[in-house]
């Protein structure tokens, strides 16, 4: 067991856990950060897509030891008031059914919007196909991305 | 919290703190509408189950009995109330009611049949209420109730006076409630048919703690489970020596062929049981996919199959045929692959116990849970989750069972989480099935006799038997054979039709192609047919069908000769909706690629039309996706496939173009969770024989060369 200071959505967080913990447990059994989802457990899938120094990662297989110094942002650092470009795009496109992987999908948006103010068809492809949908929104999160890309130019 | 506890403080938050309304009424269908002013009092907590309130500040709250699983009922069942009750739809609000197995008479979610079931009894309680809020405004002004008029959580009077329903709804608590209302017209609908985001999407979009997985108590332990690695293995023994010694670690115990390790994180249980050694041994046959290959041929060449209907004489009309046609088509076991896996929460305490989590049938769970520990059924109280998918694995009841069962030997609160491993081999499949068909043609290219045998791994009845094309032949014979394999199944999404659909439709192209006729002529012709003369019962409506048809192909251009387009036809009828839909497949380096999919649909009226949409468009990827890559194959009893890295679910970059269209027939509103699967893999087989010349009889479509482009 160590303890680590995480630096998480602009807070500290405290946690005294075995260093090999991937960064997902860490969040959901010990900070209550429960947003971001344990999905396939491999980085598969997506849902557990958090932002390590800007750039989505998937917690589910990322040490926390590695982390200690990062910056870290989750789902519930997008904005508590869901006043996030692309959460507001998620909402507006009317884009969950089950809602379960959409957090993993906004991260995965968010950190390509960052970077990208202008994506091509292309480039949004090449950033969501790491992450699934069960529910087959697809071309919503499509819509959303083109949506929330326009939100952050205002 | 205990249900009738809930439903009291409710009663106590709504009704009695500061006035309002609160209109109670009951679910069962079986019962006449009475609705009745609630106070709190017991004997209202424990006579309805159904509530729709009005508080003085003007929030209107309904209280939902159906999960919520990603189809859309806690967004519609809403809007239904509100739209009679004319209610302002950004002051509605709804609160998700526990299992109360007394009082809801269809707490579930499966079968794509809330709607269905609830549509007029949610009218009803929104026009009543609305009928009180007109007649205390009329008596508050001596006007008569004729002059009022309703807007937007308001009464309005012709002299121009008003009143919002927060205002008048202690007075309208006073009024009896009427005993006939009269509904709306459907053209009158304002809410309706519109679009209406998800009402939970804020809280989804934050990241709020709301899945069955995301569930946390004070002091609660976590578990993981090692069950048998194949089916057909029982546990000899096993030594947690190792395991106990490790961080975090608070027991290990077995139950029921299962090592359940128990401890205070999900990481740490986890890792633990890696340190389990496990012997298990032979139970029962261990069956390897080459069995059931073999088992599907001894029970489609059975001489004793279970005869479902029979119409005229269908071996007289092979006889005497112009033309037979004969294929054969199998499908694989599928998991169900939700994204958030099983899980579930439980403490036991003896005379009680509390659980919760995400179950689509949660009074299945409560009574076998109930019964295992010899407790009253009200003594398992049951708070539901919202569900991060299911698809029809959550109709099953194992993971919230043993969850009970672990609580009772550990004699603390836990909650067990499925690895995606665990989900994947656990069980609880779509069944495997193989179809023979044959049919007759007449020189005009007519069918005149049709057979279908079903040969099924645990599925039983693996036809239905008064679907199309039943009542459109002559002479039909429909039967089946099952065999009861150690492997668990159970209904995936739209059962038993996700993929008799798609064989029937791929058949009935065969047999139009055979006779020289058009595939949607050849269908049309059956359905007047149908229409006209049916043979003996049919659970459908072929001017239904007809429509949704004639809709798609219009909107696609079918038979437009688009260049270098090849379409391909499929329609289907399941619960109680009727889809059509035409895939579009184009050769691109003289491969096929699927560029778009048209679905047109009669679910009759549209609740939510945002919602319908996005349940069109999923259904179709869902059925796509499977029909491509879906498969789960055995060595031994072992599934071999046990995450995404080898069991592969369609991702972004491989959907085509979408264009859903709906029928407005204004029809009482049928289920849309699951009818607009069934008829896609048709589409796209047929659409890929049109531009390839080769006929799909297997799936997953993938492994017999398809590609999507």
């Amino acid at each position: 067991m160590a303890l680590f200071n995480l630096k998480i959505n602009g807070k500290t967080y405290k946690a005294d856990v075995d260093g090999n913990t991937p960064l997902l447990w860490v969040l959901r059994d010990h900070l209550d950060l429960v947003g971001t989802k344990y999905g396939c457990g491999i980085a598969m899938c997506g849902a557990c897509t958090v932002h390590i120094n800007g750039e989505a990662t998937r917690s589910c297989v990322l040490p926390v030891s590695t982390v200690a110094n990062a910056t870290i942002a989750t789902v519930e650092g997008l904005s508590e008031t869901a006043e996030h470009p692309v959460q507001q795009a998620w909402d507006e496109v009317d884009v969950p059914q089950c809602g379960y992987c959409q957090a993993g999908q906004m991260m995965t948006a968010a950190a390509l919007l960052s970077k990208n103010a202008n994506p091509s068809d292309k480039d949004i492809e090449d950033a969501m196909v790491g992450n699934i949908c069960r529910c087959g929104t697809y071309h919503r999160i499509h819509d959303a991305v083109k949506l929330a890309a326009v939100k952050m130019k205002k | 919290m205990s249900n009738i506890q809930s439903r009291r403080d409710f009663l106590k938050s709504t009704a009695t703190a500061g006035g309002g309304l609160v209109l109670g009424f009951s679910w069962f269908t079986t019962e006449a509408f009475k609705p009745k002013v609630l106070a709190n009092t017991a004997a209202d907590v424990i006579d309805f189950n159904a509530y729709l309130a009005i508080s003085p500040s003007g929030i209107v709250t309904i209280f939902s009995p159906n999960p919520e699983i990603g189809q859309g009922i806690k967004t519609a069942f809403p809007i239904v109330v509100a739209e009679e009750l004319d209610a302002d739809w950004e002051k509605v609000k709804v609160e998700q009611s526990p299992l109360d197995t007394k009082k809801f008479e269809r707490q579930l979610t499966g079968g794509s049949g809330a709607i269905r079931h609830s549509w007029e009894r949610l009218r009803k309680a929104g026009a009543t209420a609305r009928a009180m809020l007109v007649e205390a405004a009329a008596k508050k002004w001596s006007v008569p109730v004729s002059e009022c008029t309703t807007s937007k959580g308001f009464v309005m009077h012709s002299s121009g006076k008003k009143l919002s329903y927060g205002e008048l709804a202690t007075a309208a608590a006073q009024i009896t409630p009427p005993k006939d209302v009269k509904l709306k017209a459907t053209k009158d609908f304002t809410l309706i048919g519109t679009s209406v985001k998800g009402i939970d999407n804020k809280d989804i979009l934050r990241g709020k703690r709301l899945f069955g997985i995301d569930y946390k108590v004070e002091g609660m332990l976590q578990a993981t489970i090692q069950r048998p690695p194949a089916f057909g293995l029982k546990l000899k023994s096993f030594d947690a020596t190792e395991a106990k010694k490790m961080p975090g670690i608070t027991d290990v115990v077995s139950f029921g062929n299962k090592v359940a390790i128990v401890g205070k994180t999900t990481w740490e249980v986890m890792q633990a049981r890696k340190a389990v050694k496990i012997q298990w041994e032979k139970d029962k046959d261990l069956e390897s996919s080459t069995d059931h290959d073999r088992i599907f041929k001894e029970m489609l060449n059975s001489t004793t199959p279970t005869v479902q209907r029979k119409d005229g004489d269908v071996e007289a009309a092979f006889k005497n045929a112009y033309k037979v046609i004969e294929a054969e088509y199998q499908c694989p076991f599928l998991p169900h692959s939700p994204m958030e896996p099983m899980n579930f929460f439980a403490h036991f305490k003896g005379d009680s116990i509390e659980m919760a989590g995400p179950s689509q049938t949660p009074q299945a769970a409560q009574g076998q849970i109930a019964k295992m520990f010899n407790l009253a059924p009200e003594k398992v109280t049951i708070e539901l989750t919202r569900m991060g998918g299911g698809f029809g694995r959550r109709l099953n009841t194992d993971y919230a069972v043993e969850a009970a069962e672990l609580s009772s030997i550990i004699k603390a609160p836990v909650k067990v989480t499925w690895s995606r491993e665990d989900d994947m081999t656990g069980g609880i499949y779509r069944p495997a099935v193989r179809y023979r068909f044959k049919a007759s043609i007449d020189k005009a290219g007519n069918m005149t006799g049709y057979m279908l045998h079903g040969a099924s791994i645990n599925a039983g009845n693996s036809t239905r038997q008064d679907n199309f094309p039943a009542g459109a032949v002559e002479n039909l014979l429909i039967q089946s054979n099952d065999y009861k394999s150690p492997i668990t199944t159970g209904p995936w999404r739209a059962p038993i039709t996700n993929f008799l659909a798609y064989a029937e439709q791929a058949f009935l192209d065969e047999v139009a192609m055979a006779g020289g006729k058009d595939p949607i002529q050849f269908r049309l012709e059956l359905l007047d047919k149908a229409q006209q003369r049916p043979v003996g019962k049919i659970t459908y409506e072929p001017n239904r069908f007809r429509e949704v048809t004639k809709l798609v192909a219009e909107k696609a251009g079918w038979n437009k000769k688009k260049k270098g387009v090849f379409q391909g036809f499929s329609v289907y009828f399941s619960h109680a909706s009727y889809v059509a839909q035409i895939a579009e497949m184009a050769v691109v380096k003289g491969k096929p690629v699927l560029k778009k999919v048209y679905a047109a649909v009669d679910c009759g009226i549209v609740i939510n039309e945002s919602s319908a949409r996005n349940q069109v468009f999923g259904a179709v990827v869902d059925g796509l996706g499977h029909a491509m890559y879906g498969n789960i194959t055995f060595k031994e009893g072992a599934p071999q496939q046990d995450n995404f890295n080898k069991y592969r679910l369609i991702r972004y970059n491989e959907v085509p173009e979408i264009e859903a269209h709906f029928v407005n027939n204004g029809v009482d509103p049928t289920g849309l969770g699951e009818p607009a699967l069934p008829p896609t893999g048709g589409a796209i087989a047929n659409a890929i024989f049109k531009s390839t010349g080769k006929r799909l009889y297997n799936q997953p479509f993938s492994e017999q060369g398809a590609t999507l482009g």
